[in-house]
């Protein structure tokens, strides 16, 4: 009966904004999947460098007369020192992983605070020639097509960039230091230097995402990257669950991995708009999302839980 | 003073190592640990649980720094060396099969890992067309059809085709020491066997010095040129040539319980 007080046409209309957000989002997924992927570390800077990012980008282009596209750059370098401090305060201070993260997080806020001087700054797109607004979706068609075929392409190309670097020697490097460290050292593989290295690459993506996030929304905000790790999660998680077989052993599987992120990330607004449109209040958000990103990082352990009984039965 | 006018393949001077010193789990491992080999030299290394076998390739390889003494390979010092910088002097083959290999990785990746063991890490191409003929050719000799299967993640492998995987990447590039850790202790006798049979290949074809840690003293008798024997942490026994070709497992035995009192029953050693 609730049903029937609800108006398709509304859910429609909140569709191709949450399928903008999910595609920046998206970049700072790709961060959390080579973190928490590749590198086999739960980065918590992230929450910290999105708003970071964000806070850069936006005194930049206000503050300096910098373009909104040449920030954006000054965003990611901004994120790669933040994701460089969580790695010296693991590998040279011998601080735990999620714990060092932790403490960069928590001192990005102040830095965040600093760098805007008040918890929220606002940048206006009739000012400044933004990369990405919100205020493009709504507009004519051209500026539609525009606005997504640049930032599907932008994505693209992020991809293949990736794509092509964790190919190279040190990119394989990265890999083997996540995937099995013994291994690595016994190789030669300096593992401190690469840990750095991909929490660098990973906070970077988030920062450039922050940058992009801020412009779109028209504001940075010091809460804006407030359970951001929880959202790249869940854009993995999703990826992986629904795509996981079609990537698998395919040539170039790794690509396609990387935009099934994305794609989860976009599916992950998808499910946030329809919940809303279902009424639910806004409130509930980050808690729907983390229950949900509970349930899908313990359905593998529940399955192998689960198969073990049956193979006990036997 | 003449380990000054030779350079050994390695040399152990005077090796200390005690783990959790000054607590209720202090162990003390290695024990005045003296070792020299010569170039060529193939050793096998037998001793009871905690005798220090492991822990002595650990030292060399640099997992831990000691608290004493001096690590020289090739008549290079390496005691202060970090252990991937150590890297490009090592082969390691480690007891667990998982240990060896990255296993979200292909095959030829791995290989290109361990091929570039001890140079920088560059922004080329992790793995080049010739290369990978050359990983292809390599792969062949170990008959086990997996040059048809390069790009195979070497998670998918058995136990006995990673550990052969890593014997061959242990020897892409040539190692000055190669650090075999009870490399077939985790696999099935017969995979043991031909993993036996391969290390042994792959050292003489390539001039390997190598040294063998193992529980079967009828593979540390049969196998390499050297023999010795750990307990304590320090070596109470060393044969080389004809004299440890023409031991038998009862002697070790004997020589074992002599030094250390205790039957050998109570040991994880495999007699047979």
């Amino acid at each position: 009966m609730i049903l029937l007080a609800l108006n398709p046409l509304s859910l429609l209309r909140a569709m191709p904004g949450a399928c903008a957000q999910g595609l920046i989002w998206g970049i700072m997924a790709l961060g959390v999947y080579i973190t928490f992927r590749l590198l086999d570390f739960a980065d918590l800077t992230v929450d910290g460098t999105l708003a970071t990012g964000g806070a850069v980008a936006v005194m930049l282009i206000r503050g300096a007369g910098m373009e909104p596209w040449a920030a954006l750059i000054i965003a990611f370098a901004v994120g790669m020192l933040a994701g460089m401090v969580t790695g010296l305060l693991h590998t040279a201070l011998g601080i735990p992983g999620i714990l060092a993260s932790i403490l960069t997080q928590i001192s990005l806020y102040s830095v965040n605070l600093g760098i805007m001087g008040k918890s929220n700054q606002p940048i206006n797109v009739d000012q400044y020639r933004l990369v990405v607004s919100s205020r493009y979706i709504s507009g004519d068609a051209l500026l539609k097509f525009k606005f997504y075929g640049g930032v599907i392409i932008g994505c693209l190309i992020l991809v293949a960039i990736l794509y092509c670097y964790f190919g190279t020697e040190q990119g394989q490097a990265i890999r083997a230091t996540g995937c099995n460290m013994r291994m690595a050292k016994a190789q030669g593989i300096n593992t401190n230097f690469h840990t750095v290295l991909a929490l660098m690459i990973s906070n970077g993506l988030v920062g450039l995402c922050g940058g992009l996030y801020a412009q779109y929304q028209g504001s940075a905000d010091v809460n804006m990257g407030r359970g951001a790790i929880v959202i790249g999660l869940a854009a993995v998680i999703i990826g992986e669950v629904l795509f996981g077989k079609f990537c698998a052993g395919r040539k170039m599987a790794f690509a396609f991995t990387m935009v099934s992120v994305i794609i989860g990330a976009v599916i992950y607004y998808a499910v946030i708009a329809f919940v809303l449109w279902l009424k639910m209040p806004s409130d509930y958000l980050k808690l729907f999302s983390a229950i949900v990103v509970a349930i899908f990082l313990s359905i593998p352990y529940l399955k192998g839980k689960f198969s073990k009984k049956g193979a006990v039965k036997q | 003073m003449s380990g000054e006018m030779k350079n050994y393949a390695l040399e152990l001077k005077d090796i200390h190592k005690t783990f959790n010193p000054g607590t209720i789990n202090e162990k003390v491992a290695l024990n005045g640990l003296d070792l020299q080999l010569e170039e060529g030299d193939f050793v096998t290394i037998i001793g009871g649980n905690g005798a220090g076998k492991s822990t002595m390739l650990n030292a060399i390889a640099g997992v831990w720094p000691v608290d004493h003494g001096s690590i020289i390979i090739g008549g290079t010092d390496v005691t202060s060396l970090p252990e991937h910088r150590r890297a490009k002097f090592l082969g390691r083959v480690f007891q667990d099969p998982m240990t060896g290999t990255a296993a979200t990785m292909s095959i030829e990746e791995n290989m290109a890992l361990a091929a570039r063991r001890g140079k920088g890490r560059t922004l080329k191409w992790g793995v080049t067309k010739p290369e990978r003929e050359q990983y292809r050719e390599h792969l062949k000799m170990l008959n086990l059809g997996l040059e048809d299967r390069l790009t195979t993640k070497v998670g998918l492998l058995s136990g006995g085709q990673r550990q052969a995987v890593t014997l061959l990447m242990a020897s892409l590039q040539k190692p000055d020491l190669l650090l075999l850790d009870e490399h077939t202790a985790a696999l099935d006798p017969k995979t043991a066997a031909k993993v036996l049979e391969l290390s042994d290949e792959i050292i003489r074809e390539n001039h390997l010095t190598a040294m063998m840690v193992t529980h079967n003293m009828k593979d540390a008798i049969s196998h390499g040129n050297r023999l010795i024997m750990m307990h304590e942490g320090r070596i109470i026994y060393d044969v080389r040539g004809e004299e440890k070709k023409s031991l038998h497992v009862s002697d070790l035995m004997t020589k074992f319980e002599e030094v250390s009192g205790s039957e050998f029953a109570n040991d994880r050693m495999i007699l047979s």
